[in-house]
């Protein structure tokens, strides 16, 4: 395995169409609780513990090999949002397609072929993290790492908020990102049925109220 | 979605000019400019004209979701399922050009929804003049500008104006209005392009968009042939 093949998954240039989305800051910026630097590393923080660590123990469970048919339908029941459903299946599908250029491979080939309208994200994303010869934890850390970089860098985009101080909440949530990625490798050492199921309500709903909005940057 | 392809040929993802089940796939070709200088006029006059022969579809990338899909709608110049937006994040030179996929999912699903398709148009939202469209999401490209927009563009290049396959100068019916040399453009834009074509439009005008769908067809044939 290589090491660096975790940067490159996850890269924030990485082209799986996850730029178009702010991970619910957009609504959060909207509705005034994001306005600088500090409410930034409060919703990331947020974030990160609830569907980020569930998101993450999905991911590593994929890369530890669980059956990715069981670990989607795992997915489902733990995103109650029917929109947050439909762009975790996008961005799954569209993960799916740099993936398979990345690193082919024929695990990827069978999971794109049994979702044709694309799996849930963090599970292609362990597949991914597989098929590169990464471990259960490092696409934890990935996982862990862009369920924070998404909403940051939507913010800078969104607010104008300065660069640094977004780059900055990045790296004081750093050990935090750790122990998420952490707790997420060992769930994945565990049945399917008892990953973690930490959910954010808040999120689901202004994911659902967002989605309607005619008017938008961002497309969650 | 490509299902079938063998995993040691990633191309496949993207520009491949076959469809998973061997079928030609659509051309493709984008669409990029500066904020109002037609763009959206231009691709609603280009339908009109080539919808009665050409199986069509058009993707739209908005700043704000849905602005131009919807006012392409309105003036009814496809039917609503041949016509998808998609949202680009506050950076549409990203979804056009470094992180193209959400573009070739609206591509490939215009083609299995209402394939085939002779011809898909991929719009860029409004930038400014550095865009341009990855080669793994269309097979040419147009660079729309105008002459109220000043009539040293031509002259400033940028990858817009010195690479795309064709520039189109548009709204030359304004250039006595805003003082627009035409022939200045013109000779800046050939020194900066050499031999790449450029037109000069006014959809207003007697020809409107006749060039432009002249010039498509032309990409068309070399596509097909």
């Amino acid at each position: 395995m290589t090491r660096s093949a975790l940067l490159v998954l996850a890269d924030g240039r990485f082209p799986a169409g996850g730029h178009a989305h702010s991970g619910g800051a957009e609504a959060a910026v909207a509705a005034g609780r994001i306005r600088d630097a500090a409410t930034l590393e409060a919703f990331c923080r947020g974030r990160l513990h609830t569907t980020g660590l569930t998101s993450a123990a999905l991911a590593a469970a994929a890369a530890h090999g669980h059956d990715p048919a069981k670990l989607d339908e795992a997915a489902d029941a733990r995103t109650p949002s029917p929109a947050l459903r439909a762009a975790a299946r996008r961005l799954g599908r569209q993960l799916m397609r740099a993936a398979r250029a990345a690193w082919p491979g024929p695990e990827l080939d069978a999971l794109a072929q049994a979702f044709p309208k694309g799996a849930h994200q963090p599970v292609v994303l362990g597949t991914a993290a597989r098929s590169a010869g990464l471990a259960p934890l490092d696409a934890g850390y990935a996982v862990a790492y862009e369920t924070v970089g998404g909403p940051a860098t939507a913010v800078v985009r969104l607010l104008g908020l300065d660069p640094f101080q977004a780059t900055a909440v990045l790296a004081r949530l750093a050990p935090e990102m750790d122990a998420v990625a952490e707790r997420a490798a060992a769930a994945a050492r565990g049945p399917v049925d008892e990953l973690p199921a930490a959910s954010a309500p808040l999120l689901d709903i202004t994911a659902e109220a967002h989605a309607g909005w005619p008017v938008r940057l961002f497309a969650s | 979605m490509h299902l079938h392809h063998s995993p040691d040929a990633p191309a496949a993802v993207s520009a491949d000019a076959h469809r998973p089940d061997g079928s030609r796939r659509a051309l493709r070709i984008g669409l990029g400019g500066p904020v109002g200088s037609g763009k959206t006029a231009t691709v609603a006059a280009l339908c009109r004209e080539l919808r009665d022969k050409l199986s069509l579809a058009v993707v739209t990338n908005d700043i704000y979701t849905r602005e131009d899909a919807e006012f392409l709608l309105r003036n009814a110049v496809l039917p609503p399922e041949r016509i998808q937006a998609v949202e680009t994040g506050a950076c549409p030179h990203t979804a056009i050009r470094d992180d193209i996929s959400a573009n070739l999912e609206a591509v490939e699903e215009l083609e299995d929804t209402v394939g085939p398709l002779d011809l898909i148009l991929v719009e860029s939202g409004g930038d400014n003049l550095t865009a341009t469209f990855s080669k793994g999401l269309v097979d040419a490209q147009i660079f729309v500008i105008d002459v109220a927009g000043g009539d040293d563009i031509p002259r400033k290049g940028g990858p817009g104006v010195t690479t795309a396959d064709l520039l189109i100068v548009n709204k030359t019916d304004l250039a006595p209005y805003v003082g627009s040399d035409l022939e200045r453009m013109a000779r800046d834009a050939k020194e900066q392009r050499g031999d790449l074509p450029v037109l000069f439009t006014s959809l207003t005008g007697p020809q409107g968009v006749a060039p432009v769908a002249d010039w498509v067809r032309g990409q068309l044939a070399a596509w097909t042939g």
